[in-house]
């Protein structure tokens, strides 16, 4: 795991951030910096406004009528919730990976293929380096390479979730959001899923909802305690997880609430 | 709702509070027999060491437990490993009280030395920062905690007063060695409970305070990195 260096480099900076859900006030006046090159974890019960962080992210509200965010969310320093950015080039700026796999109904080989192709124009050859290249790094190759016409469907659920991250970092994002990524996995399969995280931190900013407490503790460099859509608490996880600041973090991680 | 963990917890201070009990009566008895010449509460204190030997054994089990089946973290966290470590300290306390009582066996045939004051002075001094420190870990008084690290110094002091006189005595009367050296052997036995006492207010704060103490250093947890 990382230090929190002086050096570190904030990839995404949240300045106070208030989201709506019609007139609900989800999120409020949420500052955090998400530094580059390592793993964050949001943690908190349900409702906390994790998830909600995370769909911020990415502008996924904009697909919800009556859903709003004020404040600014900047990414390298652009403020990407300004209705000026493209929300197809910031997505493939920042992948995204869900609690339930979600492969698409095709090959496998074309899970991964099928995005590239909407951003750029690979020769064949080409496009079968990169689906090597992204499924050995989701650990999955040496157990899909003879089978790739197969349906990305008839995997397993963690293989699945796998074929999922490789779609993701396909299109060379710069930042994964894994939403409670191995919730409905095995513990073998969450293993795995724990070491292709322990990967993805020296190229990625990865930002991670989970509410499984081990996970952010094992494979976060810092976490972010959130509660009733107020951030509580960020610091290293080092830190969170042996001598949080903050008694409401302490009474949540400890099971004392929640 | 009190938590699984909390009726764990209790279960165990019951255990560790018991073994300090028997601890601090070791240390007790030996000082009492050794200044009193009593073979024969030193030899108590000799068969009455498996007591602590079983509490440890029990406590070390009931820790490996809670990491493996509960995970705990932040406060919690910090309660069992600073139970752990008081398991240790006091164990090793039963050793010293069975090294004092030892020597008592060993110094029963001989008159006292003349310094024999100093040695009970010392004695008090480290019975009662032992039952401090203590009091401090079952109370979570950091404040008590705090003051036992100041005495340690005082007691490394006393230490090195008792061997000078004892050779000195040697020096005027050769004849005195045997008992001269068991005087060496007690005194050197009480600086160590004394140390492990300040272990002990050591991990009150560690508990209670997340701040590592040790070594003269003053740190907030987790001091470390990956």
């Amino acid at each position: 795991m990382n230090d929190n260096s002086p050096e570190t480099k904030i990839k995404v900076s949240v300045k106070q951030l208030n989201f709506f859900y019609n007139d609900t006030l989800a999120l409020k006046d949420i500052s955090l910096d998400f530094p580059d090159r390592s793993v964050t974890a949001l943690i908190g019960p349900s409702g906390c406004g994790k998830s909600t962080l995370l769909r911020v992210l990415n502008r996924m509200y904009d697909l919800y009528p009556g859903q709003r965010a004020e404040g600014r969310v900047e990414v390298d320093g652009e403020n990407i919730i300004s209705p000026g950015v493209t929300v197809s080039a910031l997505r493939a700026k920042i992948g995204m990976v869900f609690q339930r796999p979600t492969p698409f109904p095709m090959s496998i080989y074309d899970n991964i293929a099928f995005p590239v192709r909407l951003y750029r124009r690979l020769p064949r050859q080409q496009m079968d380096e990169l689906v090597e290249e992204v499924l050995s790094k989701a650990a999955l190759w040496n157990e899909v390479k003879d089978k790739l016409n197969r349906s990305g469907l008839s995997l397993s659920g963690g293989q699945q979730q796998r074929l999922c991250i490789a779609r993701t970092i396909a299109i060379k994002p710069e930042i994964v959001l894994l939403d409670e990524p191995a919730s409905a996995l095995d513990p073998i399969s969450m293993g795995q899923i724990d070491e292709l995280i322990e990967e993805l931190r020296h190229e990625y900013c990865v930002i991670m909802v989970t509410h499984n407490l081990q996970q952010a503790s094992r494979v976060s460099d810092y976490t972010a305690f959130l509660y009733l859509g107020e951030l509580i608490e960020f610091d290293t996880t080092n830190a969170i997880f042996t001598s949080p600041k903050i008694k409401r973090t302490e009474d949540y991680i400890t099971g004392r609430f929640g | 709702m009190e938590r699984h963990f909390e009726k764990e917890i209790a279960r165990v201070m019951e255990t560790l509070l018991a073994m300090a009990d028997e601890a601090e009566k070791a240390v007790k008895a030996s000082l009492q027999a050794f200044l009193a010449k009593d073979a024969a509460a030193a030899q108590s204190v000799l068969d009455n060491e498996h007591a602590i030997n079983t509490f440890e054994i029990t406590i070390d089990n009931d820790v490996v437990k809670f990491f493996a089946l509960q995970q705990p973290v932040a406060v919690d966290l910090r309660l069992v490993l600073a139970i752990q470590m008081v398991n240790n300290e006091l164990e090793r306390i039963g050793d010293h009280a069975v090294n004092i009582a030892e020597s008592a066996i060993q110094c029963s045939p001989f008159d006292p030395l003349e310094d024999l004051p100093d040695l009970f002075r010392m004695g008090e001094m480290v019975t009662t920062m032992l039952g401090n420190s203590l009091e401090s870990f079952f109370t979570k008084n950091s404040e008590l905690a705090r003051a036992q690290l100041l005495k340690d110094d005082e007691v490394d002091e006393m230490n090195r007063s008792m061997i000078l006189k004892s050779i000195d005595i040697v020096k005027k009367n050769p004849a005195l060695i045997e008992p001269a050296i068991e005087y060496i052997r007690v005194s050197k036995n009480l600086e160590r409970i004394a140390d492990l006492s300040t272990n002990i207010a050591e991990e009150e704060i560690f508990h209670d305070q997340a701040r590592m103490v040790k070594h003269h250093t003053d740190t907030t947890v987790p001091p470390f990195s990956h």
